[in-house]
């Protein structure tokens, strides 16, 4: 399941940027499938957190209202090319998945 | 003497076996703080109250960065930055959307107070732009018509 997030650090002038791209569903629970009229369950990712060198930058939690496959974009003061980014979520049927990437 | 600091070195190594033990089981115990109700609340009020964020002060120094028009509301990108001073948390929220609520982020140390993120829109609404800072709660919003609601079938 790692291949599910696209991670990218950078790092410039003390600042790095984080952009990820996550593969996810993100179904609200209120849409229904046009063929059967059946509602298609909530499954969404909940929590997503982000650490820089073991340290917790920033947590988000999402609703169902996030778009499907989520992109997601913040910036962190420090962080320099060879640190070590990771970021894991977790969805609302206990499914996750984490990635750690080279900060470049 | 040096049996004192044999007696300190593992007390030293005690304490951070129990600090990365917690920091193991600490995903599980941030997913319980999924704040349910604020994503649950079906209006504004409801979901601003849930989330801690009533009585919010208008601030211009709060920019959301969304499109005027929307196309296609399953796909929304929104950015929202925030130039208040010791900003905790960021939350975005549709006022139009039948759970307002869509995304909260809590900006750990060093995050800078800018986030963004692509949010599904039922129709046309306000995109809210609510920030936490000192104890306080600011807020901005932006209208974004949406052309072909990103709700339902």
């Amino acid at each position: 399941m790692a291949d599910s997030i696209k991670l990218k650090a950078k790092s410039k002038g003390g600042v790095t940027s984080v952009k990820a791209l996550i593969n996810h569903p993100m179904e609200t629970g209120l849409r229904k499938d046009k063929k059967t009229g059946q509602v298609i369950p909530a499954h969404f990712i909940q929590e997503v957190a982000c650490d820089l060198n073991g340290k917790r930058v920033m947590t988000a939690y999402w609703g169902g209202s996030v778009s499907k496959n989520p992109y997601l974009a913040f910036n962190v003061n420090g962080g320099a090319a060879g640190d070590k980014m990771t970021l894991s979520w977790t969805d609302n049927k206990g499914e996750k998945d984490s990635v750690e990437e080279t900060v470049g | 003497m040096s049996m004192k600091r044999r007696t300190f070195l593992k007390g030293t190594v005690a304490a951070v076996g129990v600090a990365a033990a917690a920091g193991l089981l600490s995903p599980r115990a941030v997913l319980a703080a999924w704040p349910k109700a604020a994503f649950d609340a079906k209006s504004m009020a409801d979901a601003e109250a849930a989330a801690g964020l009533g009585g919010a002060a208008h601030s211009d120094a709060i920019e959301i960065k969304a499109p005027d028009i929307a196309e296609n509301g399953a796909v929304v990108p929104i950015t929202v930055t925030s130039g208040i001073d010791g900003t905790t948390s960021i939350s975005i929220l549709a006022s139009e959307n039948g759970t307002p609520m869509a995304a909260q982020f809590e900006l750990g140390e060093g995050a800078q107070g800018m986030v963004s993120v692509r949010i599904k829109m039922g129709k046309t609404s306000d995109v809210y732009g609510m920030v936490k800072a000192g104890g306080k709660v600011y807020a901005n919003k932006k209208q974004v018509k949406v052309t072909i609601g990103g709700c339902g079938g």
